[in-house]
């Protein structure tokens, strides 16, 4: 959604101070980051850094031990369900493995979303699932399919026509590349940056790809054994001296990565 | 969204005999509403040239780009020039993607099947079904065999965790329902049997009833409430992950890891917990008769010992194991049945309990037709 009337740069999400704990196990020590309005904003770090534990921290589904999460300004630690609605309405989440409903076709996912929050009628509910089926890329013959009978990379493509079903200001993506070829990939990125571009998204995701990161991120955070190492653009932390980052960005695939975007470039 | 804000169409046609549409206020998913019906209804000016200006959206989201290329896209149908302006140059942007990703205006919900195609469909999954189950059966069978002429192979571990999860663990529910329904067959029998002054006859009552009938019957109900529902969803769970077909590919028979072991704890476990439950019964049924019929303990034992012979005892214990071949078939059967979804799960689950309650009964019918036939 576009509002010309909001000042560009505000933070839409705003984290101070987290801390996130499972008994003895210390996820998040003293986390504190924020996404501008209108920026794709990727947080990267190895496996089991607590990368998707913060975003789920974000989105209200696991609730951390301390600090505070300000999303649109309004503080989510605390909220119950009812409170949490009229946030949730606000933004869009695409989960890893896509977390489609698997009783339902691909337009009935999708569908479900519209018919909960609006009162559209019925014919314009069909057409915006199918806008937004043909949004992602899905051909026509995909809405009537279950779930079960779709590729992973379809699967992907049609749980980001749920995420985006309501037109979020905000949507969260959960590794949206990860487990696809590098065709599937590379138009997952591109149809994610012309979503931004097109509706003045923010974007938050979480991935492991270096591609993604140099292709669609504005700014990006590494986060590592439950801290912030570094917060920049890609350019700003390619120069950064911490060993993790460097070793993150200039292993041989982030070479790879690196060279490929300059050469583009 | 206030409705001051919701999205709303008007034209006015000036004095050249062209028209403009001015497109207001919040062309969003939620601000769309009533413009969707408003759109439906219009009367469009008769004018060939037609301008649609849209300075006057406030926001625009792809719900409503998509109607208002919609609208462009109908008028220019009806062989009007059409023309944008006033549209700001995000909302442009927005537009044209939508216009250009949109092939098709709607999807088509699949057409409800004909009533003739559904039962013909109905009957055609009935029969798959039957001949999955017997090659089901079959391949049971074949693996059965093959373990037992080569008894190292079996896996005892999961034979003996089976026999505790579903037999140990089954004791308190078996003997608690085995214990009321001795109760009640003795409560009931007691009123009927006071009025011939037959009292004693208590004891044959519920020992018969009990040993004979109610015991296998109700034992192999629990089982199958308990087990072959938790076997149809432990499978099928595991059908939805891709397990089983990591199984295959390691080189593990899935029938022999999965079913095997489940089918032989079943069929020791069902005998032991059908005696269990014979005693829980009679159980019952005796302190029932000394506290209604004032019947003591010891006289009771004696007229059961007298009234009840082996061959009571074994007609119903011999039940069990067929009934746990049954249980154990039904419930791992429905669980390979499961294809992909949480859904199918449910009701595969469901279906299991189902069926293997019913061809138990079956079955007991069948039991009490032969051992009529045969006199026992």
């Amino acid at each position: 959604m576009i509002m010309h009337t909001q000042a560009h740069g505000e933070a839409v999400i705003d984290i101070r101070n987290l801390h996130t704990s499972y008994g003895v196990a210390v996820v998040h020590e003293d986390v504190s980051l924020s996404v501008h309005k209108g920026e794709t904003f990727a947080l990267v770090g190895g496996s089991g850094c607590g990368k998707s534990t913060l975003l789920r921290a974000i989105i209200m589904l696991l609730r951390p031990s301390s600090g505070s999460i300000k999303v649109f300004g309004q503080e989510v630690i605390g909220l119950n369900d009812e409170q949490g609605l009229p946030l949730r309405r606000r933004w869009g989440v695409m989960f890893e493995r896509g977390a489609l409903f698997s009783a339902l076709t691909v337009a009935e996912n999708v569908a479900m979303v519209l018919k909960e929050h609006t009162q559209l009628s019925p014919r314009l509910v069909n057409e915006v699932v199918a806008l937004k089926i043909a949004l992602t890329g899905l051909p026509a013959s995909a809405a009537n399919k279950y779930p079960s009978e779709l590729s992973g990379g379809m699967r992907k493509r049609a749980a980001l026509a749920r995420a985006i079903a309501l037109d979020p200001e905000l949507l969260f993506l959960d590794e949206p590349t990860a487990g696809l070829d590098p065709f599937s990939a590379s138009s997952i990125d591109e149809l994610v940056q012309s979503l931004h571009h097109a509706l003045g998204l923010t974007i938050m995701m979480v991935t492991h790809d270096l591609d993604s990161l140099w292709r669609v991120a504005n700014r990006v955070g590494v986060l590592d054994g439950g801290r912030i190492l570094g917060v920049g653009t890609m350019e700003e932390l390619a120069q950064a001296e911490h060993p993790v980052i460097r070793e993150y960005f200039y292993g041989p695939r982030g070479r790879a990565a690196q060279e490929q975007t300059w050469k583009k470039k | 969204m206030t409705s001051d804000d919701s999205a709303h169409i008007n034209w006015q046609a000036d004095a050249t005999g062209a028209a403009t549409v001015y497109c207001i206020g919040a062309w969003t998913v939620r601000g769309v509403q009533q413009l969707g019906a408003q759109l439906d209804n219009m009367v469009w000016p008769p004018a060939q040239q037609v301008v649609l200006d849209g300075a006057g959206i406030s926001t625009l989201d792809t719900s409503g780009a998509w109607l208002l290329h919609r609208t462009v896209r109908m008028l220019q149908q009806s062989g009007k020039d059409v023309r944008m302006q006033g549209l700001q140059p995000a909302f442009d942007s927005l537009l044209q993607l939508v216009a250009a990703r949109t092939v098709s205006a709607g999807y088509e919900a699949p057409a409800r099947k004909g009533m003739l195609e559904r039962l013909g469909r109905l009957s055609w999954e009935w029969l798959q079904d039957m001949v999955g189950m017997f090659a089901f059966v079959g391949e049971s069978a074949s693996v059965l065999l093959h373990s037992l002429l080569r008894p190292s192979r079996l896996r005892w571990r999961p034979i003996l965790y089976n026999l505790q999860t579903a037999g140990f663990e089954a004791l308190p529910i078996t003997g608690l329902l085995s214990f009321l329904m001795g109760v009640v067959i003795a409560y009931q029998g007691a009123d009927q049997l006071q009025r011939f002054g037959a009292n004693i006859y208590v004891a044959d009552m519920v020992g018969f009833t009990m040993l004979r009938e109610l015991s296998p019957m109700l034992t192999a109900i629990i089982v199958a409430g308990r087990s072959g529902s938790a076997y149809a969803a432990q499978i099928g769970t595991m059908k939805v992950t891709e397990e089983i077909d990591a199984l295959r590919t390691i080189g593990i028979v899935p029938y022999e890891l999965l079913v095997l072991p489940k089918m032989l704890a079943l069929m020791i476990a069902l005998p032991l917990l059908t005696v269990f439950s014979d005693i829980a019964g009679v159980f019952g049924g005796m302190i029932m008769a000394s506290s209604k019929l004032n019947i003591s303990y010891d006289v009771f034992i004696d007229r059961i010992g007298d009234a009840i012979n082996l061959s009571s005892f074994l007609t119903g214990v011999v039940k069990a194991p067929v009934f746990a071949v049954i249980i154990a078939t039904v419930g791992c059967f429905q669980g390979f049945k499961v294809s992909g979804s949480a859904d199918s799960v449910g009701r595969q689950t469901t279906l299991s309990v189902v069926h293997s309650i019913f061809l138990v009964i079956v079955a007991d019918a069948l039991f009490s037709l032969v051992f009529n036939w045969l006199k026992i």
